[in-house]
Order: structure tokens, then sequence, then C-alpha cells
């Protein structure tokens, strides 16, 4: 019985597979992270533009984004676009999607860590005369980039685990791979265990990693 | 007196339903060092930051060096200043405040050629060779790649003051800039002070507690309360033998 239930032989046969379309998964994480990263980053800043006409519509991008499910915006872009004559590989979509639904986390991220910093060092930086550009560059960017690597972490390995929802538009990364072998040979437990093996053990070292970043780089800004 | 290097011309301010400051007059003379006293919430730290433009007035107009420095004439009338003018005279400006603000991130001499560097554009050799002599001017030539974490308070209000000195102002502000010091470590920044007074050509505006040092070291006193003079002069006769009794019962109070 214990025989049927779990075929070690099968599970190792598999693996290679699903390792393969591991690959896909982390690549979508990483590249849609820096997306994720990069555009939070920037609406952050927008939205602490003086000017409303910035800040405004993209406060109300971000509530948008975030209080609508991933999985509607990844169909959009996969489904909806064409219709407008924008036709998107799975993939770009799957990526695109995690990435912008992402960045408006990211963006609320980036806007604590900004507040975090004291009054104080926005008026020396004024009394030193720095340019905006400067006084973001050398002064609050630096002292806010500690304080954000854990939250930026949680979201990365929270993307990664999301990135399931991409079998939806069929691309193949590890859960539709899992799928696939299913239905090819009616066995779901092995490629399903194997499937969540790989995230547990992903995710644990990802987030080890962080903290070590997070270390390294408060030794590095800080002195 | 010759032409003010600062002027305050009917500069009011207030915070919501606060009036700090009401019709506003005061003008202050190229190299003078005035004193600033009064009780807490009068109006000091205001004065200053309106002067650093930390804080917009809600009318009148300030002067520095002859130009307008919330404002910039357009067609002949004054309105408000954009960034470009704003920067240009506040440049004349720099603060040192009570609780430092040095960039924890950067090292003492860092902090120093911040400002030089991508302000007044500064080649970095030069920049540290003159933050090199402002820190050993301050007393601290062997703490210059120290961060500000790994330095008592008297230290780092040494380093802001280099820091401040260096951006070349004609007019520095202090607030109060020994109040956050143990009192042991209160000398060695009024030290400082004195020599950037003897040595440079500079206007200082200070607001203290620091009655004695103010009496010796300020060319004028001025006492404020509700945001007016109440009383102001040469610090001996201010200080020693006030004749308003409002600065009384404050250098009372102040002086135990
Ligand atoms: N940002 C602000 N918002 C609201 N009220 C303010 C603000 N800044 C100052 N005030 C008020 O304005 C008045 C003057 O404040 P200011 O800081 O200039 O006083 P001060 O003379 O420097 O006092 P202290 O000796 O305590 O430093 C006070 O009543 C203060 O509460
Ligand atoms: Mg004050």
């Amino acid at each position: 019985m214990s025989d049927n239930v779990w075929d070690w032989a099968f599970a190792w046969k598999i693996l290679p597979r699903i390792l393969d379309a591991a690959i896909i998964t982390i690549e979508a994480t990483l590249i849609g992270f820096v997306f994720a990263a990069v555009l939070g980053l920037l609406l952050a800043l927008g939205r602490r533009s003086r000017n409303p006409l910035l800040s405004y519509p993209i406060a109300g991008v971000v509530e948008f984004i975030r209080s609508t499910p991933l999985l509607v915006q990844i169909y959009f872009l996969y489904f909806v676009l064409p219709e407008f004559g924008v036709v998107l590989p799975a993939l770009v979509a799957g990526i695109l999607g995690l990435g912008l639904h992402f960045s408006t986390y990211c963006s609320e991220v980036y806007r604590a860590g900004l507040d975090s910093i004291p009054r104080g060092q926005w008026e020396a930086s004024v009394a030193l005369n720095l340019s905006t550009y400067r006084t973001y560059r050398d002064i609050i960017v630096p002292q806010a980039i500690p304080p954000v690597v854990p939250a930026l972490g949680n979201y990365l390995v929270a993307m990664f685990k999301e990135t399931p929802l991409l079998s939806a538009i069929a691309v193949v990364e590890m859960m539709q791979e899992a799928k696939i072998v299913g239905s090819e040979t009616f066995r779901y437990v092995e490629p399903m265990t194997l499937v969540g093996a790989i995230f547990l053990v992903l995710s644990l070292v990802s987030m080890v990693g962080i903290r070590r970043v997070e270390a390294w780089l408060r030794r590095k800004i800080m002195g | 007196m010759s032409e003010p290097i600062v002027r305050f011309e009917n500069v009011s301010k207030r915070f919501g339903e606060t009036v700090v400051m009401r019709d506003f007059d005061l003008d202050i003379a190229p190299n003078e060092k005035l004193a600033v006293i009064g009780p807490s919430g009068s109006g000091k730290s205001t004065l200053l930051r309106l002067l650093m433009t930390l804080e917009q007035p809600d009318g009148g107009v300030i002067y520095v060096k002859g130009e307008p420095l919330h404002h910039m004439w357009k067609n002949g009338r004054l309105v408000s200043a954009d960034q470009k003018h704003l920067r240009k005279v506040r440049s004349h400006i720099s603060m040192v405040f009570q609780h430092f603000h040095l960039f924890p991130h950067m090292t003492a001499i860092g902090n120093v050629i911040e400002g030089p560097i991508h302000v007044l554009g500064m080649k970095r050799a030069e920049a540290v060779a003159r933050a090199e002599e402002l820190l050993d001017m301050v007393g601290l030539a062997d703490k210059k790649g120290s961060h500000p974490s790994q330095l008592s308070g008297g230290q780092q209000q040494r380093v802001a003051i280099a820091r401040a000195l260096a951006m070349q102002p004609d007019v520095m502000l202090f607030d109060e800039v020994t109040s956050a010091l143990d009192p042991e470590l209160v000398g060695e920044v009024l030290n400082a002070i004195r020599k950037i007074g003897r040595e440079q050509d500079i206007t200082m505006i200070l607001v203290t507690h620091e009655m004695g040092f103010a009496k010796e070291f300020a060319d004028r006193v001025i006492f404020i309360e509700g945001g007016r003079i109440v009383e102001q002069g040469p610090g001996a006769q201010v200080l020693s033998e006030p004749r308003n009794e409002r600065t009384q019962a404050f250098l009372r109070a102040v002086l135990g």
C-alpha cells in the first residue's frame, strides 16, 4: 500500500523535469522582482512628489493594483491586452503581472523606509543646500536601505510563492510541469510533493540569504 | 549701520492658531555676532529656521545681502521664489542644530566634504584638504575617519560646525548648539565657536542659554518674547543691567 502512495523510483525519474521547470520559476521570480523593486521605488517617489498631478494618479493606480487579485491582472495582461493589439508571450505577461502587482507592495515598503528617516536629516540637507536629487541619493536612500531590506525580502519570497499562478496562462513553471507529469502518468503525489519541497527549500534558503544581506548592508552603510 | 547682511522686514509667522512672529523687524550687520535669548516658545528657533528656509514666512520679506530670500522679483513685483533662486540666496547661510543632525552613514570627513563637492563643485582632493583643516581647527584631526556613532556629543557637534563652515557661508546660524550636551562637553564646543569668530569674517547668529558666553562673545544681544524684540543692546547692558522688566524677570529665572 505504502508503495502505491509514494514511489521513490518514479519521484527520482521526474525530478529532473521538475528542476528544469524550477529554473523558469526562479527566472520569473528574479526578473519580476527586479521589475517590482525598481518600479516600486519610482512609484514611492512619485507619490511623495509635491505635484498633485503626479502624486494623486499614482496613489490611485497603486490602490487599484493592490486591491485586485494578481490572477485577474495576469489574465488581463495575457487575454485582454491582445484585444488592444498588444500580444505578449505567456512568460512575459506573467512576469509583468508579478512585477506590476508586487511593485505596489514594494512602493509601500519604500514609503515606510523613507518616512523612517528623521526630519533632521532632511533639514541638515537643506542647510547644506543639497539638491533634492543629492539629498535622496546621498543622504536619504542609503539610510533607508537597511530597514527596507527585510520587508522587500519577505515580498520576494511571497512573490516566489505566487508563481504557480502563471500556470493559469500555461507558463511551464514548476507547478505547470507537475500538472503535466500528473496528467501523463496519473500520478500526482510525487510531482506535487516535489514542487512543495522545492518551494520550501528555496524559501528557507532565501530567508537566510536575506538576513545575511541585511546584516552586511547595515555594517557597510552604517560603518 | 552699514548695509545689513540680513534684514527681517515686517515678518510674520504663525503655526495654525499660534502667532510666533508679528511684524518682526531686525537688521544684522556684516560680521556681527548676534546672540538671541528668550524664554521657551518665544520664537528663537523660528527666527533661525526662517532664515535657513526651513520655514516659510506668512508675511513680510527677509533679505540676505540685499536679495529677498523666500521671494524673487518678477516684473517689478515680489513673488514666491523658485528653487533656483532659493538655492542661490540660501548658499550664503549655513546652520548648526541642537541635535547635530550629522549623517550617520558617513564618516566625520565624509560629512564635511559632502556639500563642498556636490554643492560648491569642489574637486574631491581639495575638499578633503579643506575638511582636514577644518576638523583640525575644531580639534578633531584624529577623528576624521570616525562615524558619528563613535563620537561623543561634543565631538559630533564640532563635526557639525566644521560641516557648516565648509560651505563657506557668510552667515552661520547656531540653534542652542550646546543644549543637548553633557555639561563637561559644552566648553569644547563654545571654544570652537570662539575660534571661528576670531579667525573668520563671518556673521554669526546664536540662539543660546549660555548667558556668560553671550555676554563675552556677542556684539549685540537681543531678548525676544512673544515673537518680538523686547530689549537689545551690548551684552554687558542687556544681560547685566537689563532695563525692561520682562528681561529682568527672564534673567532672574534662568540665572537663578
Ligand atoms: N512646526 C511647528 N508646528 C506647530 N507649532 C510650532 C512649530 N514650530 C514651532 N511651533 C510653535 O511656535 C512657537 C515658537 O517655537 P520656537 O521653536 O521658535 O521657540 P523657541 O524660542 O525656539 O523655544 P525653545 O527655547 O523651547 O527652543 C512655540 O509655541 C512652538 O510650539
Ligand atoms: Mg528653539
